[in-house]
């Protein structure tokens, strides 16, 4: 529904990158990575961070960047597994590990996640721009196994920024994907 | 905003790394990047050479040695070292400080030896390692030595580090037999840097303090012990000595004002946390 | 035309249609557009809050790696005229007899003789990268001349003080005011006086997307294509156009996936010009996306506002006169006139019966960033001066506070209410409908407050200190002149809907269809919302002000109606029926009493142009524009309950509701959700939030490590009510919602905190509610 938009990007098979410009002045690197299970060569300048690695040089656009910093989590994703903020990280310290971003969650002709799903029936987003942060923030949480605590969950969900939600909605998705019960539900017992 | 253009590599062993900082380029290590990113985003520092350790295996172990201290490796990451059953249960005071740093993805990153050679002010990790009376392991293309806690941590963002040298380990001993810990941190959202925190390890012998190690830290300056405080403390019981505890705090602390907190606030909050932390920490003393 | 009873898509909490493709990672924002050879934008800003610009060199920047040109003030003074956002400044009549001053400031679009505030743009750079451009910032010489800077509003109203803005007679660009009755009379006879002053900080609107533009000249007309965060496309288009000296028609601006808005993207910027003119110039794709820093120091700051206050009241708390003389901090020149200054102005006295009023607003130029609307646009510091005052002087008669606002509350049996002043159109201000007593009552109940008194005083005694505070607003939302709808049948048999009001998150795709579904008579998912897209829709104004529900959302049921109109007309003409006899009902046509007879849009569309006779005007599509009679006043009522402790000046919610009324609501899932996102922010403000500068005018909390933005922790689940009072000042019945959430926290905080530390005897004058500032009050009330 909805006309936009009507090739899913990421999904031709495996990614071929840009390099860098010729005019870079910082060294090129040749990295090699798995970027949402699919292999990927490209050469890097050093000074490339990941977040434009992936958003410009292999068009992964799911990953967003709200600060360059650190502070705000948009631009979230998994590396080797574990949740970092990939403005904090060099595209060329990617070299010989495992990249998951956003993308990687439901391929085009699958279903939503159940993380995915639960921020839809919830309302957890509004103007979408957080929300791949707070998906791969907690898809790194998932990685763990098991149910987290209502704690765990709220630390999970403390380093990621929403300007749009406050927040409520957001929390509500995160419990019904981890299967949390509502903290009214909880305290009725 | 975007780094400065600077070289990258990433070292082949220790010996490579410390090889590359004893050059003449200007070279910073990084590890994780928790602290230096946002540095070089920012375009606060630029380096000519980035040397990455991240890949060396060699730095990368949370392991107790034979005398029973706990090594933790330069590319420890602060994830790592909480999920360690050993620090849990030999070194808590530790587990609460790094469970304190930041956010799960910073410590995803982050490493305890970064956070040791950075050394913010307002970071938990200097001040616990100052308490738990750490050795750190230092190597350069000259030799290797180790440094004390208490001597590393010279200033904001200073320590007794050298331009080539490499901080390649942390020891953290074992915490003497019976000793009560706190760590109590007070920072605006959870997750910040705290405005303010207090470490303390007390050793109790005959019903009094025996051993008092209280470190401050965001009260200006880098993490130190209150010496006097520590004195006040010892040869009494706590409850007792309060006022004078006080006292000597109060003579001690000159935070500044700055945009997260008052001095006045500062000082308040380090009293108040470090109160809290003995009236704890003799609690947990066997 | 849908009388707004229809009980189809109008009032359920539908999912939103814009979801799935954002959750996949497949939004379009703005830094996501595949443009190639597309080249990347930055600028060199000042260092200096103020200063003179005595010469700049760029020759070495022109040289470095990746360059592909440099603009400076010079090189663009002839060529583009600088930057005022008339529509904003533009007097209305009434208000003009008001003798108000509204200075025109016009922006330089890239400075030439003189910086007036840290951030300031002053020359452009544009290279392969976003990198190798930050790189050629740094070779820019600049030689300047530094001047005094003016920072403080109070001390820049003073006679000797230092000029912000050099050439101006003085440091005021906007002045107004306005009142009725007699207020020396009405505190001359008051029984209690109140006299205070209640300061908003400075906030930045910060969406976690920055502004952010990408142009082209297209390579076929040359006309231009801009591609742009704004939350008012139509007036980018003119502003572009105009500037550069290119035909309206030539330029064509869209705005894509927005990253959030709040006011911050609803003004322009020069940037905004300068980029659309750079792709001219040079032919090329131009792209520039704002930093985090750029964002925080150098976009549209809000808020800082000081209100000197008295409030007079008789014996039993009936409010008799209000005076308020308001300083409003423009930053370094007057970019929006009366709005803000205005908006505060004429929503300071609320749903309170007060006939004796003296109001006035002066804006005053800083050496700091411009500032502009920001969720509440006014409001948020208006209701805090006026709230704040409410429970002083409820203090003062030794009152509740909630029993002070009661007995001054217009009654819902007084609606239209006229309060006698004038609105921001400059036409006698009307409330259309409302029940404030009825508000007041559910949030009391919602907090308990007499049982809460009871354990209050319990918690007193064990040395806890726990408070209750209120704030209520209104909202004259449903800004006009107008909005537009055009919608058409598409050949493949969907509806398209085009509008000038683009979504930055409110859901307008879901909303706008629930309303033409409704109107036309189709299915929710036959619809595509095309919003924003200047080439659509020749007019519009755009999304701000809570007015994109009312104004397009009324445009859309005209324009659905219309349409309806169109197809039954042609569908009774093929299928040889009276157009009486003909129903359009999920998408399908039929002639009532003969269900077999059928006929798709699709079918229709295809088979109209080969229909011979009939009326000559063919074709499946209606424009309609929306021009709103008056406001439709929306409101709402905030209290919460608050957990304060003096030893840490840490502050804990421990409940928060929100009663608000907004007319009928479409979506009400949607809604609840903009109250809620409203209140996050007003957290923020409330407790962490402050853009500050040091005493030279060097922004220090220039990052998200010092500007600090509320988490998780920080919003509590916040619990809601509603009330229904349907506007009648348009057909749906609706009102406005989008910003109300962000009006009542600072008020509805303060006042619970003041409450909470009533032994202390501290007085909360301004935020935010940081433990230092708790530890100050706790410590020198």
């Amino acid at each position: 529904m909805g006309a936009l938009r009507m090739s899913f990007r990421g999904s031709e098979g495996p990614i071929h990158p840009t390099t860098p410009p010729l005019s870079e002045p910082s060294g090129w690197h040749d990295i090699s990575l798995t970027v949402n299970g699919e292999p990927v060569s490209a050469q890097v300048e050093s000074r490339l961070l990941l977040t434009d690695f992936l958003r410009h040089r292999l068009r992964l656009t799911g990953t967003h960047v709200g600060c360059e910093q650190g502070s705000c989590g948009a631009c979230s994703v998994l590396l080797d597994g574990v949740a970092v903020r990939s403005c904090l990280t060099l595209a060329v310290q990617a070299n010989g590990r495992d990249l998951r971003t956003v993308e990687g969650l439901a391929g085009p002709d699958e279903p939503l996640t159940t993380l995915q799903q639960a921020f839809h029936e919830q309302h957890g987003m509004q103007c979408g721009f957080c929300t791949p942060g707070f998906l791969m923030s907690l898809a790194g949480l998932a990685e763990h196994g098991g149910t987290p605590s209502s704690d765990e969950l709220d630390e999970h969900l403390a380093g990621n920024f929403c300007r749009c939600t406050g927040y409520v909605n957001i929390r509500k998705a995160a419990r019904q994907a981890f299967g949390l019960p509502d903290p009214e539900e909880a305290s009725r017992d | 905003m975007k780094p400065a253009p600077f070289d990258y590599v990433a070292a082949r062993s220790v010996e490579h790394a410390v090889e590359l900082l004893a050059g003449d380029t200007d070279a910073k290590v990084i590890a994780g990047g928790q602290s230096l990113m946002p540095v070089l985003n920012m375009r606060l520092g630029r380096p000519e050479l980035v040397v990455d350790i991240g890949r060396l295996d060699v730095l990368n172990h949370v392991r107790i040695s034979d005398s029973g201290a706990l090594l933790v490796g330069a590319t420890a990451t602060q994830a790592q070292v909480l999920a360690h059953p050993d620090v849990n249960r030999g070194w808590p005071l530790l587990a609460t400080a790094v469970a304190n740093i930041g956010h799960p993805q910073i410590r995803n990153r982050g490493t305890i030896c970064g956070s040791l050679a950075h050394n913010d002010p307002a970071a938990e990790l200097p001040a616990t390692a100052i308490v738990l009376d750490a050795t750190l392991r230092i190597q350069s293309s000259r030799r290797i030595r180790t440094v004390p806690a208490e001597q590393m941590f010279v200033g904001p963002f200073m320590t007794a580090l050298a331009p080539d040298e490499l901080l390649v380990e942390a020891e953290f001993p074992p915490p003497p037999a019976g000793a009560g810990w706190s760590f109590r941190e007070f920072a605006t959202r959870p997750g910040d840097f705290a405005t303010v925190g207090a470490a303390v390890q007390l050793v109790r012998r005959d019903g009094v303090v025996a051993d008092a190690r209280l470190v401050l830290f965001g009260v200006g300056g880098s993490a130190t012990r209150a010496h006097s405080a520590e004195e006040a403390l010892t040869g009494s019981s706590p409850s007792r000595v309060e006022d004078q505890v006080r006292a000597q705090l109060e003579a001690e602390l000159d935070p500044a004002d700055d945009v997260h907190a008052s001095a006045g606030l500062r000082r308040d909050l380090a009293e108040k946390l470090t109160i809290d932390a003995i009236a704890e920490a003799w609690a947990r003393c066997a | 035309m849908t009388d707004g009873n229809s009980s189809g898509f109008f009032g359920r909490s539908l999912a939103r249609v814009e979801d799935d493709r954002l959750l996949r990672g497949q939004g379009c924002f703005v830094d996501d557009l595949d443009i190639p050879n597309v080249v990347d934008i930055a600028f060199v800003r000042s260092p200096y809050a103020h200063a003179r610009v005595l010469s700049i060199d760029v020759t070495a920047a022109r040289t470095m790696p990746g360059v592909v040109a440099v603009y400076d003030g010079a090189s663009v003074v002839d060529r583009i005229k600088p930057l005022t956002n008339s529509e904003e400044l533009r007097v209305p009549e009434g208000i003009a007899a008001l003798n108000p001053v509204v200075k025109i400031q016009p922006a330089p679009i890239l400075a030439v003789d003189e910086v007036n505030y840290v951030g300031q743009p002053i020359a452009m750079i544009v290279a392969e990268t976003r990198y190798l451009a930050e790189d050629a910032l740094e070779v820019i010489e600049v030689e300047y001349e530094t001047l005094p800077a003016v920072l403080d509003m109070e001390a820049a109203l003073e006679p000797d003080a230092p000029l912000a803005l050099q050439g101006e007679a003085d440091n005021i660009g906007v002045y107004v005011r306005h009142g009725i009755g007699d207020v020396p009379a009405g505190i001359a006879a008051a029984a209690a006086v109140v006299e205070e002053t209640f300061a908003t900080q400075r906030y930045v609107a910060a969406p976690i997307e920055t502004r952010g533009m990408v142009a082209q000249s297209d390579p076929f007309t040359g006309g231009l294509m801009v591609w742009s965060t704004t939350q008012t496309p139509h007036r980018v288009r003119d502003h572009v156009a105009e500037s550069i000296g290119l035909s309206v028609d030539e330029v064509r601006v869209q705005s894509v996936d927005v990253g959030g808005g709040f006011g911050q993207k609803g003004i322009l910027v020069v940037e905004e010009l300068l980029v659309p003119f750079a792709a001219h110039d040079m032919g090329r794709a131009v792209r520039w996306i704002a930093d985090r820093h750029e964002n925080l120091t150098a976009d549209a700051h809000a808020r800082e506002q000081v209100h000197h206050i008295t409030l007079a009241a008789d014996a039993d708390g009936y409010l008799l006169a209000v005076k308020d003389r308001i300083v409003v901090n423009l930053g370094c020149r007057n970019m929006v006139g009366l709005v803000v200054p205005y908006n505060a102005l004429c929503h300071l006295i609320g749903p309170y019966k007060v006939r004796n009023v003296d109001l006035e607003a002066t804006g005053v130029l800083t050496n700091t960033t411009f500032t502009s609307p920001y969720r509440g646009a006014g409001r948020p510091e208006a209701t805090f001066a006026m709230e704040r005052a409410m429970d002083r002087l409820a203090a003062k008669l030794q009152m509740e506070p909630a029993e002070l606002r009661e007995r001054n509350l217009i009654r819902p049996d007084e609606m239209p209410y006229r309060t006698g002043l004038l609105d921001r159109r400059g036409l006698p201000q009307e409330f259309d409908s409302g029940d404030y007593p009825e508000m007041l009552s559910r949030a009391i109940d919602m907090v308990g407050l007499s049982e809460f008194r009871q354990k209050q005083e319990l918690a007193r005694h064990e040395g806890r200190h726990l408070g209750v505070g209120f704030a209520l607003y209104l909202e004259m939302t449903g800004l006009g002149p107008f909005e537009g709808a055009r919608v058409e049948v598409m050949p493949s048999g969907r509806v398209r809907l085009y509008t000038g009001a683009p979504s930055q998150g409110q859901g307008h795709r879901t909303v706008f269809a629930q309303l033409l579904a409704d109107a036309l008579g189709v299915n929710l998912t036959d619809i595509d919302v095309v919003a924003g897209d200047t080439a659509s829709i020749p007019y519009g104004v755009g999304t701000i002000a809570s007015r994109a529900l009312v104004t397009a959302g009324n445009a859309i049921n005209q324009a659905g109606g219309l349409l309806k109109q169109r197809v039954l007309t042609h569908a009774a003409e093929f299928l040889e029926a009276e157009v009486a006899d003909m129903q359009l009902e999920g998408g399908r046509i039929s002639v009532k009493g003969t269900p077999a007879v059928q006929l798709s849009l699709a079918e229709l569309i295809r088979i109209i142009p080969k229909l011979a006779g009939g009326s000559g005007s063919d074709g499946l599509s209606e424009t309609s524009y929306f021009q709103p009679p008056n406001y439709a006043t929306a409101s709402g009522l905030h209290a919460t309950i608050v957990e304060v402790d003096p030893a840490t000046g840490r502050l804990d919610i421990l409940d928060y509701v929100v009663v608000h009324e907004a007319g009928r609501i479409v979506n009400p899932m949607i809604a609840d959700a903009q109250v809620v996102g409203g209140v996050g922010q007003g957290i923020g403000g409330a407790l962490s939030e402050h853009m500050q500068y040091d005493d030279q005018g060097q922004p220090i909390t220039s990052t998200f490590m010092d500007y600090l933005m509320p988490v998780s922790s920080m919003v509590p689940d916040i619990r809601l009510d509603e009330i229904v009072c349907p506007s009648p000042t348009n057909q749906l019945g609706v009102k406005g919602l989008g910003e109300g959430g962000a009006v009542g926290p600072p008020a509805a905080l303060a006042n619970a905190v003041e409450d909470a530390l009533q032994p202390f005897d501290a007085i909360v004058r301004s935020g935010p509610l940081s433990p230092s500032r708790i530890r100050d009050l706790v410590r020198d009330p």
